[in-house]
């Protein structure tokens, strides 16, 4: 552990801080942040009333719409001469958001993130190898903070040039590598292309996040490119990575509790869900000075596992997050996430990453239609060929989620494209 | 000896084989023979033109998935039986036909056979031992 008193803290101690930091959070919020000032004011809440930690659930809601609406610096909480650093979500959607830190902020952070590090087997004499965006994005220059406060040297090498990436790799004698988990698969692939075998370098672990992922593509990952993954989450609005992240026991990701306070809701109702129920997880940040955030909805779905961890850390788990509210179909009474289907897909070969999913209700059931565009690798003058395919790609994502599906072939670039957020699913059921 | 057939992959949607019928003619490619094979959802349009690769490009800058395979053209005598004794040699040979199409000289009394087999190299040597003409690439374009 990186900072042993603080990951390994009595959870009673734990509390106290934790309430502490509420209540200067919400004060601050109140005082700083007119959003907020008006928020409270109309529900008759304020700072005094947080007596004990379940007095959080008394706190309004923050959502992305809310963000989108104080943009750029309505939801700062100190004057600019305080902000130090700038970061912007890429704004999938529309407007973006904006994200603002203290020196402070950088420095939280920047120990989060070694914290993460640590958690992801690296110390000191470890040379990070840093494939996330450098830029507006938290990913590089997140990691990259951490590995210089951890005291690690980093290579802050961002995305792309993959090539370069690999010949870095052999070269500098990386042992951790840090990027989103679909592109070290990419890395494998590129890796094979110009005769390198992963066996023959130094890598020993990865720290990968940013995108859902399953376990089943974290078995090939460490199989690619061996090495032993961990999955890091976080997100900009609330930080960025270094939310949480897997230690060695690989059994939920640890939330540092100490900076954020996380809750499981019902989406629909805005209710809280006991721990361990599947949910929209919410997150406070109770140790932000910049941007701090009550409640706010980060639409990803995961559940929360309180049971002590082998690892000596104290801090909660969340499961791997499964996908996102906005997103989520239920087919048949079971939970389905475009994710999970992206993540098969992605794992065969010559399949092109534009896909769509179809819900139609015939005779009173779910019927689900995955459609794949067909790339030239897939295509085949033979029906026989292309209905090979169907069958393979059928049977990948039937053995993954559990439920029957079909499998369409459309042209290429029939599946429509958008400037933002793909719209990966029409489901019927509804007229 | 081989000729190059080229495929497209076809939704069934009204319009798509006029699709591709137009793209080749404003091109500038004459089609010398067609076949779709399909299923309940989509289609594969076989095609043997005069200028392969120009159907290719042509198809392929409009956004169409196209492969170029390689066939045999077979010369048969227009009458029956013809085109079982075109099968036979390539039987006897255990040798396993994927799919085969037809088409009429527009002069004479020949019919040309367009047959697609894994082991092409071994077909035209068995076609030609029991004594078929096979027709090489420029005069099958050239027709």
């Amino acid at each position: 552990m990186y900072n042993p008193e603080i990951e390994s803290m009595d959870r009673g101690k734990l509390a106290d801080l934790q309430l502490e930091r509420l209540r200067d959070t919400v004060k601050r919020c109140e005082e700083m942040v007119p959003f907020y000032r008006q928020k409270l004011r109309e529900i008759g809440v304020s700072w005094k009333d947080i007596g004990s930690l379940e007095d959080i659930q008394k706190l309004p809601f923050t959502s992305k719409d809310d963000l989108r609406e104080n943009y750029p610096f309505g939801m700062f909480a100190v004057p600019m001469r305080e902000i130090v650093r700038i970061h912007a979500s890429s704004g999938t959607t529309g407007q973006p958001t904006v994200v603002g830190y203290t020196d402070n902020d950088i420095e939280n952070w920047s120990e989060l993130m070694a914290r993460s590090l640590v958690a992801g087997m690296a110390d000191k004499s470890d040379i990070v190898q840093i494939a996330y965006g450098y830029g507006l994005f938290t990913g590089g220059l997140g990691f990259h903070y951490g590995v210089e406060k951890l005291g690690a040297s980093a290579i802050p090498i961002s995305g792309g040039n993959t090539k370069r990436q690999i010949r870095l790799m052999v070269d500098l004698g990386t042992t951790v590598l840090c990027c989103t988990p679909s592109y070290a698969l990419y890395m494998a692939e590129t890796a094979e292309d110009i005769g390198v075998e992963f066996k023959q370098l130094k890598l020993k672990s990865g720290i990968f996040g940013a995108e859902p992922w399953s376990d089943r593509m974290r078995e090939k990952v460490e199989r690619l490119l061996n090495l032993s993954a961990f999955d890091v989450y976080g997100l900009s609005e609330v930080m960025g990575p270094g939310v949480s992240i897997e230690c060695e026991q690989k059994n939920g990701l640890h939330i540092f509790e100490d900076a954020f306070l996380p809750e499981i809701i019902d989406p629909a109702t805005g209710e809280a869900s006991p721990v361990g129920e599947q949910g929209e997880l919410v997150f406070t940040t109770i140790n932000k000075f910049g941007m701090p955030l009550l409640r706010y909805r980060t639409r990803d779905v995961t559940s929360l596992d309180s049971s002590p961890c082998g690892c000596g850390r104290t801090h909660i788990r969340m499961k791997r997050v499964r996908g996102r509210t906005d997103d989520m179909l239920i087919i048949r009474g079971v939970n389905v996430f475009p994710s999970q289907i992206e993540s098969v897909l992605m794992q065969i070969e010559g399949i092109s990453p534009h896909y769509q999913l179809t819900v139609d209700r015939e005779a009173g059931l779910d019927v689900l239609e995955v459609q794949v565009e067909v790339s030239e690798e897939m295509f085949s003058d033979r029906i026989r060929g292309l209905e090979e395919w169907q069958d393979i790609i059928q049977a990948e994502i039937e053995s993954y989620l559990g439920i029957g599906l079909k499998v369409g072939l459309v042209e290429p670039r029939s599946i429509a494209r958008s400037e933002g957020k793909a719209v990966r699913v029409i489901d019927n059921r509804e007229q | 000896m081989t000729v190059k057939q080229i495929s497209v992959f076809l939704e069934n949607k009204s319009g798509r084989l006029l699709d591709v019928t137009r793209g080749l003619g404003e091109a500038g490619v004459n089609i010398r023979a067609l076949c779709v094979a399909d299923t309940s959802e989509f289609g594969v349009v076989r095609l043997i033109v005069d200028d392969p690769a120009l159907a290719r490009d042509s198809l392929r800058d409009k956004g169409m998935t196209v492969k170029e395979t390689v066939v045999i053209a077979v010369e048969v005598e227009d009458k029956p039986g013809g085109l079982s004794g075109v099968l036979k040699p390539l039987v006897d040979q255990e040798m396993n036909i994927e799919y085969l199409y037809c088409f009429l000289e527009k002069s004479g009394d020949q019919a040309i056979v367009i047959i697609r087999v894994e082991e092409a190299e071994q077909a035209i040597g068995a076609l030609k031992v029991a004594g078929f003409r096979v027709i090489p690439e420029d005069e099958l374009y050239a027709m």
